[in-house]
């Protein structure tokens, strides 16, 4: 089986499932609409799901998914905790500026997912990803420092590291 | 106590609520459009969250508890795309920075447009 046909059930059963879950397993219909939804789905893009060959060390990896998943939400929560003390300040207290990190991460699906965990936490916004050089153009509400090396610590090193053992 | 869960439902959605009202503080208070992404996604996306999560705890094992997960799922995968391409659309069509601004580095680099 090729690694296209192999993605393309995985994504037919995960469909199909999220189809049942959002009507009934009880009634026919649903079930038979269902796994024509489903087929189309992944007829026309299922073949985008899985793109290594080989699947390693699946528990770890899980493992690893369970722990970004925490610190993903510590991190959202101290976000809005951050965002709402300095909409309520009097004075504004923003400094904001476009500056560059750059990651080590090589798939699209991680470069993805950490772009997306960056916009999500404490003051920051991903703009534009630069996919030849490896970097990411963030907009920061507070610059504290103007430097690539230095930024790159401070946001994206704390996903990046969990990131390289889920996904890569 | 055997309506707990009902209270613990309303206090999610309390939070949810307040979080929401501060991010369209924030989209009223802050100076231009990319700050204003800031506070819209962050807040907003933690706030519908919650709504979400409080309703799913209120009413316990309903029917349509897999469509408010499933709504959360999807509005923590769609609100920072939704925010990546609105300000990189912004940035190209030449919308300025607030003057509060430091630095532009994806201006510097000519918004990696080919030449």
């Amino acid at each position: 089986m090729t690694i296209k046909t192999r993605s393309r059930v995985v994504v037919f059963i995960l469909s199909w499932l999220v189809y049942m879950g959002l009507t009934s397993f009880t009634d026919l219909q649903e079930v038979l609409a269902g796994l024509v939804v489903a087929l189309l789905v992944s007829m026309l893009a299922g073949h985008f799901y899985l793109s290594s060959p080989k699947r390693q060390r699946i528990f770890r990896r899980i493992g690893f998914g369970i722990i970004y998943f925490f610190r993903f939400l510590l991190e959202v929560t101290k976000a809005n905790w951050q965002v709402a003390l300095l909409v309520v300040n009097p004075v504004l207290p923003i400094k904001p500026g476009i500056i560059k990190i750059k990651t080590k991460l090589k798939k699209d699906s991680s470069i993805t997912m950490l772009a997306n965990s960056i916009t999500l936490t404490p003051g920051t916004l991903t703009i534009d990803v630069n996919p030849k050089e490896k970097e990411l153009y963030i907009h920061w509400i507070n610059t504290t420092s103007k430097d690539i090396e230095e930024d790159t610590r401070i946001i994206g090193e704390k996903f990046e590291k969990i990131l390289m053992e889920v996904v890569e | 106590m055997n309506n707990l869960h009902e209270i613990i439902g309303l206090v999610f959605i309390g939070f949810g609520l307040c979080f929401d009202f501060f991010g369209v503080l924030g989209l009223v208070r802050l100076p231009d459009v990319y700050n204003r992404l800031q506070a819209a996604t962050k807040c907003v996306t933690f706030g519908s969250a919650g709504i979400l999560f409080g309703v799913f705890i209120y009413k316990g094992f309903a029917d349509f508890d897999f469509k408010l997960l499933l709504g959360i799922v999807f509005i923590f995968l769609t609100a920072p795309v939704a925010a990546h391409a609105i300000a990189r659309a912004a940035h190209r069509s030449g919308i300025p920075l607030a003057k509060e601004t430091v630095i532009d580095c994806y201006k510097d680099d000519n918004e990696l447009k080919e030449k």
